[in-house]
């Protein structure tokens, strides 16, 4: 098992937003959690990132306790991309070369034109400014920064709420590549189609599991 | 020194520019009186109990009880400037470390060039004058850090999602934070002279030194607080941003 979640509870001060939460990820697999908006789903995709740890029980990702591996590699390997994904600096050079930069290598240029293309971001996005793109174009943007370097583990939190059809189209398409290249998903959604699609489910209400 | 006219007569009698102060509170209802009064008659204590402090002390001239002097005011700065710190999880030893290296690695530079003399009467009131711009320094980037961790919170956890360390996920705000607090420093000697005559120099000119002479002093005072502002600031943003996470690289904002 790739992740072993054990009697995951969660609380901020008062509120349980999670409880006593037990499930399995196999290696190479796409989860789907559904559910109603603040049942915990992104919680437990926090979890899973290391973000926030359980007030109670453990996850393990292969066999290790999570909190035992050293954080920031962790999370390089099992990569998190949020549902309204901010971009930092001015271009979107500025956002590719930063994992560059988290893993102390140079830009490699050639390596995110190939990235772009496969989201149908021509060779010009490199230079645009990121006040320029559109909610599809900094969501492609920002996927692309996280599969960079291949993760092991993509965690996406409703990355195509809001989203136009061709944009959602050039993002399932990516999701597709990365299952080929044998990364495991797990994933956040209310799209129907996808819904439709998903083999694997997990409901989640009120803080708990409920299949 | 034949220039100095102030005694105790002349204090009592300016003493009505307080009264001034205390007539406008008064009169618009500021409900200022109290503390006018508190801060007054405290500044009074603080001042007469110093005076006789340093009296003493430059009397005996003994160096353990010059250096013992300069620890009581960089400890007094660490402990102003940790207080004016919002982050609930602020540790005063990073306050102090910052404070003691900015202010001794200054000190040192001005003592090592001749700029100033081995005498209690230099070291301790050039040490009162880094340390108190240092606090300041400290005090702004405090603030400006805790603003910039919650205004760009989603930034930060982003970057931390992506698998980027606590300091290259706050590089941007310790940059800012650094910026914030080095500023008025900065400003202040772009103006000096022109808009007001500082402390150092303006004592000296009342002393009856040349005023010539008397910028001198203040050259040097600028260049040192230039240093020793940029050296506590910048130690202290780099203890500092590590007090908004956890053991687990996680993001901690109350």
């Amino acid at each position: 098992m790739l992740f072993e979640l054990h009697h995951v509870a969660y609380r901020t001060h008062d509120t349980k937003v999670l409880q006593d939460i037990s499930f399995n990820i196999e290696a190479g697999s796409t989860l789907t959690l559904t559910g109603p908006s603040g049942s915990g789903k992104s919680t437990i995709l926090r979890l899973l990132a290391n973000l926030i740890s359980p007030s109670e029980g453990e996850i393990l990702y292969q066999g290790q306790k999570t909190t035992s591996y050293q954080p920031d590699q962790y999370r390089q390997r099992v990569s998190y991309c949020f549902q309204q994904p901010t971009l930092f600096g001015e271009t979107v050079k500025d956002n590719l070369a930063f994992p560059f930069a988290i893993r102390k290598q140079a830009f490699d240029e050639a390596k995110c034109l190939a990235r772009l293309k496969e989201v149908d971001l021509s060779s010009n996005f490199l230079g645009k400014k990121i006040t320029q793109l559109s909610g599809g174009e900094k969501q492609r943007v920002a996927l692309i920064r996280n599969v960079l370097f291949e993760p092991e583990v993509l965690l996406l939190d409703e990355v195509t709420t809001g989203l136009d059809d061709f944009s959602k189209q050039q993002v399932h398409q990516l999701i597709k590549n990365e299952q080929e290249r044998g990364v495991t998903i797990v994933q956040i959604t209310h799209d129907q189609s996808e819904l439709a699609e998903a083999k694997l489910q997990l409901h989640v209400e009120n803080g708990r599991i409920s299949q | 020194m034949k220039n100095l006219a102030v005694n105790n007569w002349s204090l009592l009698l300016a003493f009505a520019l307080v009264l001034v102060s205390l007539v406008i509170s008064w009169k618009e209802k500021l409900g200022l009186t109290k503390d006018t009064l508190y801060s007054v008659a405290r500044a009074i204590i603080q001042l007469v109990i110093v005076g006789y402090l340093l009296k003493a002390i430059f009397k005996v001239d003994n160096l353990f009880l010059t250096i013992a002097m300069t620890l009581v005011i960089i400890f007094n700065a660490a402990w102003n400037a940790y207080q004016r710190d919002p982050n609930p999880h602020r540790k005063f030893w990073q306050a102090f470390v910052a404070q003691f290296i900015g202010t001794y690695l200054t000190l040192s530079t001005l003592l090592v060039t001749g700029a100033i003399k081995m005498v209690p009467s230099q070291v301790i009131t050039i040490t009162g004058m880094i340390a108190g711009n240092e606090m300041v320094a400290i005090g702004l980037a405090f603030k400006a850090m805790h603003d910039a961790f919650h205004d760009q919170r989603q930034q930060v956890l982003e970057k931390l999602a992506l698998g980027a360390s606590p300091k290259l996920a706050s590089m941007e705000i310790i940059r800012r934070s650094l910026k914030t607090a080095m500023q008025p420093t900065i400003d202040s000697a772009k103006t000096v002279g022109m808009v007001s005559l500082p402390g150092m120099m303006s004592g000296l000119i009342f002393a009856g030194v040349d005023p010539v002479y008397a910028i001198k002093y203040q050259i040097m005072v600028t260049f040192m607080l230039l240093a020793a502002t940029g050296i506590g600031s910048v130690i202290m943003v780099h203890l500092a941003y590590l007090n908004y996470y956890n053991d687990q690289m996680q993001l901690i904002l109350e």
